[in-house]
């Protein structure tokens, strides 16, 4: 399979990225890692007429400690996040996702902001950011804007992202003390699929993968484990407000049941207290 | 630059990087198998990376060095330890996966030169074998593991001699 014909133009730095995708509006779209992008491209689910490719965009691909948070270039690879030793000591729970997603091969060519920015619920590093209330950076013609990642997912391939913006940087609080324990659990039928349910745990925070049309908080869960409750009493709440999806891998209640199962192993293995 | 020599055509922007390799490139050694970014058939090396080739843009890779499994062997043609233990192990059945096999255990390998089996079994969770020859496969690449270290046939390359 081959992608429709499209025009391919290259961007070397964010300035040239946001003049480019000034030019041709809807007609154009950013190119990050592609391994979202140009699947879509081969089966015509999408037909951008140009692709902007951010590829040569070196300032976007870092990950820095900065005042409380750690700061990621949005065209980091899931590679350099799985084996970034400062996000191993500071935000274990993301470098040990990005290392879950897709393979190796993936992995080498992914980046966090275009998974994000593609915005498919069955992702694992949606619900990852969502766990640990991270903020996403946009850079547009009106500037930069501060998007929480409670309000950026708003639908399948759906973000609060404007046709002119571009995705810059996740900034992540450092989890404080309290808040240290992590899990990251995917239920997959083989090794490299998406995950049928998934869920990441910080601290408290639980987000569901693949449980909606966005990635979600288990606010039942959260409001249990507050209350007190021990790990199997506030996983049975974790289906609660999901809206599973129906398909060849699992029914919705199949789903649910999923849900419950991974989010009460999730809090065994942060030691949710 | 494809296996260390550069390669230069105007191609359609949509071309992928696994049929300029194949067809511009004239390196059909790389085979493509389920073209979905699954089976791992037409992974190369891009700046020393295992990337699958059916899912980057030749353009992405322009400036950039391409190796495929041709690349590997050395100038007199002697084989790159990968592909010795490949050989001595009984790494292959059909032969239609190795290519892509191959080059992402070089790839594994670069990374962590020392795995242990299970390493390796999730390092090349990316490669598909349809004959279903892991078993080989994963001591193929624990040998050449052996044998980058050592650098001499280990047991398995005198066991086949």
């Amino acid at each position: 399979m081959i992608p429709a014909p499209f025009s391919y133009r290259r961007a070397d730095s964010v300035a040239e990225a946001l003049d480019l995708i000034t030019e041709y509006g809807d007609d154009g779209k950013f190119l990050a890692g592609g391994h979202s992008l140009l699947p879509l491209m081969k089966l015509r689910l999408a037909m951008p007429e140009v692709l902007i490719d951010l590829g040569p965009v070196r300032e976007l691909s870092y990950i820095r400690e900065e005042d409380g948070h750690i700061a990621i270039g949005a065209l980091t690879r899931h590679h350099d996040l799985e084996h970034s030793e400062l996000l191993a000591r500071s935000v274990p729970l993301l470098a040990h996702a990005a290392g879950q997603v897709g393979d190796p091969q993936v992995r080498h060519r992914g980046t966090i902001g275009g998974s994000l920015a593609h915005s498919d619920p069955a992702s694992d590093l949606p619900a990852t950011v969502l766990a640990l209330d991270a903020t996403l950076m946009a850079r547009g013609p009106a500037g930069l804007r501060e998007i929480p990642a409670a309000d950026f997912f708003q639908g399948l391939f759906e973000t609060v992202l404007e046709p002119d913006e571009l995705l810059t940087e996740i900034r992540v609080p450092v989890p404080a003390p309290d808040a240290a324990g992590w899990s990251f659990q995917k239920f997959t039928k083989r090794a490299i699929d998406w995950a049928i349910v998934g869920v990441a745990v910080q601290g408290r925070a639980v987000a569901l993968v693949n449980m909606a049309g966005t990635p979600v908080r288990a606010a039942g869960v959260e409001r249990a484990l507050a209350a007190g409750a021990a790990p199997a009493e506030a996983a049975a709440h974790a289906a609660e407000g999901t809206s599973p999806g129906d398909d060849i891998n699992a029914s919705p209640a199949y789903r649910e049941h999923l849900a419950r199962v991974l989010v009460e192993r999730a809090l065994v293995e942060a030691q949710v207290v | 630059m494809v296996n260390g020599a550069p390669v230069a055509a105007e191609v359609e922007d949509r071309t992928l990087l696994v049929h300029f390799v194949r067809e511009t490139a004239g390196l059909t050694a790389t085979n493509v198998g389920c073209d979905t970014t699954s089976c791992g058939a037409c992974t190369v090396l891009l700046d020393g990376e295992s990337v699958k080739s059916c899912t980057v843009l030749a353009a992405q890779a322009d400036g950039r060095q391409v190796t495929t499994v041709e690349g590997l062997a050395g100038p007199g043609g002697e084989l790159h330890p990968m592909q010795r233990a490949f050989r001595a192990e009984h790494g292959l059945q059909c032969g239609f996966c190795t290519p892509g096999m191959v080059m992402a255990s070089v790839s594994l390998l670069q990374e962590n030169p020392h795995p242990t089996e299970a390493e390796v079994r999730a390092g090349l969770e990316g490669n598909l074998c349809r004959c279903t020859g892991y078993h080989n496969i994963v001591r193929a690449v624990l040998a050449a593991a052996e044998l980058e270290v050592t650098g001499s046939a280990g047991p398995a390359e005198e066991r086949a001699s």
